[in-house]
């Protein structure tokens, strides 16, 4: 598989503060990753590193196999840091120019970006009359230009309202379904999973997963299951050896596997057994479980 | 090269602040031919500006150098911001991430100011050649084409002071409070100059060392050209003054900005390297 970026044993120190402590991980092409952790984990630090906006104290990273200088890589990636920078004065055709001239790509492809993100109407007002939503809707336009390589965002929803994220959602699905690798840097869980499909989970700069989102605790999820006779079904699903922890709560009973079954076998079993149940659902704990067991163990 | 310039315009020309300044500085450039048209007539005195001298070849070149050097701050306001704007809105990170070098960055600033320089060079060569041929007792090719050393210093002096311009601009991020340190260094020069002269050594020693300052070393280049007027040097002569003063460009007032210039642009540089944005 292609890589698309490579980082090495970075480290970034604030003068006393450790940012960034001797990350490492790699991207690779085609795949959606999170960046995630709580405020304040080095997400962003460690996205100014790789966009040379950030002097890291040491470590290494390289784009492309490191074919290229940082700057050149960088025409090939499009990326939207925190809040959208552009220069107040000039309108969405100004600025998206401007872009393309840094870029070094012809100006061809504004019209079709600006449509993209729905700005096209406003193409000729000034930046600074562009409410939030529109501004970061401009930036992701702005990013997509040169129709880059990996799409890099930080907190793209941070501060809108729910019309605002939902809108930014929908784009960054569209994106994601054209194969574009994307590095999303959050800390909204359920962003995350709803279109990431590896993760890198940092916590004050220290690196505590990276890797598939499935794989991700070595779980093999739980069933939630009701019945007319709860405690009979307690006390048989305690015998069994497939089941670990087991919660009843508010008449649904909660058993988590430790070991792989389907709901079909289960079912039949239980059947089998004379228990008949009215609900049953098999789960894998959602990404904001897996991330706060995941934390907590360390 | 050409595409840094043309980002740099584009930044530029949309700026409306910036655009009225620049015209602003072009028109008054040029509005030095009005200097042609003062006339006093009280009774019997008559007083043409144009006709004492002042657009004689070569005095001319000395001349409007000098005044058109004073118009230099508004380009100076339009080069403080184009810096500290980039700050402000956080542009500047902005490039980086689109692909722009720290060193690409900072070329096209200079590129930027020393376009201005040597427009506004130009601009000075044309319009007194037009103003001397008007105005200028003396025609002969070989006067007109003397003394032409005042233009290089012209430029190189622009260049100069647009570096540090840019320099304040990187330091301070803020435009208002980089003009302010402008005019806080012009001051701060005096009075060095002042405590040398008075407590450390001769007044002649400071003199010499103050050819040294950045700002002072500029100034320099070209000196005030009204006493080299002859109305001025027949009052001198009268009261018995003697007015022979050392008008002339050499090199190593050249050297002297060319290294300050070098300096502004590499702890330009230099403090946007080590920045983190």
């Amino acid at each position: 598989m292609e890589t698309i970026l490579t980082v090495n044993h970075l480290t970034k120190k604030f003068g006393y503060l450790t940012a960034v402590k001797d990350l490492s991980f790699t991207i690779e092409k085609g795949n959606v990753y999170g960046i995630l952790g709580p405020n304040g984990s080095g997400k962003s630090t460690t996205l100014g590193i790789i966009l040379n906006v950030v002097n890291r104290t040491s470590g290494e990273f390289s784009w492309f196999d490191g074919s290229t200088t940082t700057h050149d890589a960088l025409k090939k990636v499009g990326a939207i840091i925190e809040r959208p920078n552009f220069y107040p004065y000039m309108d969405a055709i100004q600025n998206l120019r401007l872009v393309c001239k840094i870029k070094d790509v012809p100006e061809t492809k504004i019209q079709e970006k600006l449509e993209l993100v729905g700005l096209w109407d406003r193409r000729n007002s000034k930046f600074k009359t562009y409410s939030l939503g529109m501004k970061q809707r401009m930036a992701i336009a702005s990013a997509l230009l040169n129709d880059p390589e990996i799409l890099i965002l930080d907190e793209p929803t941070n501060g809108l309202d729910p019309q605002g994220i939902h809108q930014i959602r929908e784009i960054i699905k569209t994106i994601a379904n054209q194969g574009t690798t994307i590095l999303l840097a959050s800390h909204l869980l359920d962003e995350v999973e709803k279109v990431c499909s590896h993760v890198i989970i940092l916590r004050k700069g220290e690196n505590l997963y990276s890797g598939p989102v499935d794989s991700m605790l070595a779980s093999h999820g739980f069933f939630e299951l009701r019945s007319t006779d709860l405690d009979q079904l307690q006390t048989l699903l305690e015998k069994s050896a497939s089941f670990g922890k087991i919660e009843v709560f508010n008449g649904t009973l909660t058993a988590y596997l430790k070991e792989e079954m389907d709901a079909e076998s289960l079912n039949k079993m239980l059947f089998e057994k004379g228990i008949i149940l009215s609900h049953l659902v098999k789960r894998k704990e959602s990404l904001e479980e897996q991330f706060l067991t995941l934390t907590k163990n360390q | 090269m050409l595409r840094l310039l043309q980002i740099e315009f584009i930044k530029l020309w949309n700026n409306r602040a910036s655009k009225v300044l620049i015209i602003s500085y072009f028109v008054l450039l040029t509005s030095i031919a009005l200097i042609a048209a003062i006339k006093f007539d009280i009774g019997p005195v008559e007083f043409h500006l144009a006709d004492q001298g002042i657009f004689n070849f070569p005095y001319i070149w000395h001349f409007n150098t000098f005044v058109t050097a004073l118009f230099k701050l508004f380009l100076a306001i339009v080069i403080v911001s184009m810096m500290s704007n980039e700050y402000s809105n956080k542009t500047i990170k902005q490039n980086l991430i689109d692909g722009l070098s720290k060193k690409e960055f900072i070329t096209s600033k200079v590129l930027t100011v020393i376009s201005f320089a040597l427009i506004s060079t130009i601009f000075v060569f044309v319009v007194s050649m037009i103003l001397g041929l008007a105005y200028s007792d003396y025609n002969e090719m070989s006067i007109i084409f003397s003394d032409l050393e005042f233009l290089p210093a012209f430029f190189i002096k622009l260049v100069g002071f647009f570096s540090f311009c840019l320099f304040l601009g990187i330091l301070v991020k803020r435009s208002a409070f980089a003009l302010g340190f402008l005019i806080l260094w012009t001051i701060f020069e005096q009075v060095v100059f002042g405590l040398l002269g008075w407590k450390v050594m001769s007044w002649e020693a400071a003199k010499a060392v103050k050819r040294f300052f950045p700002l002072e070393s500029m100034s320099n280049l070209i000196k005030e050209p009204f006493t080299r007027l002859s109305a001025v040097q027949n009052i001198g002569q009268q009261i018995g003054e003697d007015m022979k003063f050392d008008y002339h460009v050499y090199w190593y007032e050249f050297f002297i900005v060319i290294i300050w210039t070098a300096i502004f642009i590499y702890l330009s540089y230099a403090l946007l390297k080590k920045r983190d944005l």
